[in-house]
């Protein structure tokens, strides 16, 4: 069974902490494939504040954390995503693939990556320097990317 | 009672961030609920009026408006997510 860890949390992480964890009594691990994101600005942005659904947000993680084990084959995969208020320039999200071969792990990482924009229940409000604050509207290029990779399932 | 979920800019506008309410009369599926919903005026018209701009998720998981629904489900409404 591959290892897979899902956290929402409003504390910051540690990629290399999480690596560790993540590769722990693995032998057969050729590569970890890491994505962080993080909070860029512009615009005037100060901070995103994040909001879920508790509950569904962890189970819509863990249903694409599995799904990306099943289909490229991963030895485990960590997904961690904040909520709160962050500032631009925090790390957001961190998704880490593990698999014997670096292409696994890095396509598990994009495809990762690409439904939990799209399919998990968070959502963003901008906040600016100037007071003004907006909801993120879903962008269109987030759902073309996903739809590349098909059905969740493997 | 149905459980209702209100998030992100949905909740902003109605005020809430959820109610219990009893399955309105003849009310079988999703669609039938934002009926009711949206006959109260207000808010509530403004936003199911337009059943485009919401996502639902009946028991936390993704539905479409022809989900049916039973007493004692928990049915979230909201915006397209944006994560990552």
């Amino acid at each position: 069974m591959p290892r897979v860890t899902i956290r929402v949390q409003a504390e910051a992480f540690d990629s290399a902490h999480e690596t560790a964890l993540l590769l722990r009594g693995h032998e057969d691990v050729g590569g970890v494939a890491a994505f962080t994101g993080i909070v860029r600005g512009g615009g005037g942005l100060m901070a995103l504040e994040l909001e879920h659904y508790p509950g569904m947000t962890e189970s819509m993680m863990r249903r694409i954390a599995e799904s990306a084990c099943a289909r490229f084959g991963l030895v485990g995969c960590t997904v961690i995503h904040r909520v709160g208020r962050l500032a631009v320039g925090m790390p957001i999200v961190l998704v880490l693939c593990a698999a014997a071969h670096r292409g696994a792990a890095q396509d598990g990482t994009a495809f990762m990556m690409d439904w939990l924009k799209t399919s998990a229940p968070f959502w963003k409000r901008e906040e600016f320097e100037n007071g003004h604050s907006a909801w993120v509207e879903p962008r269109a290029q987030d759902e073309a990317a996903k739809a590349r990779w098909g059905s969740l399932t493997a | 009672m149905l459980r209702i979920l209100y998030f992100a800019w949905l909740r902003d506008r109605l005020g809430r961030s959820g109610e219990t309410l009893p399955v309105p009369q003849g009310a079988h599926c999703v669609q039938d609920l934002i009926a009711a919903l949206n006959a109260r005026g207000g808010e509530y018209a403004a936003i199911f009026a337009r059943p485009e701009l919401i996502r639902v998720a009946v028991n936390q998981s993704f539905a479409t408006i022809a989900a049916p629904i039973a007493a004692h489900d928990e049915i979230a409404f909201f915006p397209p997510v944006t994560g990552g």
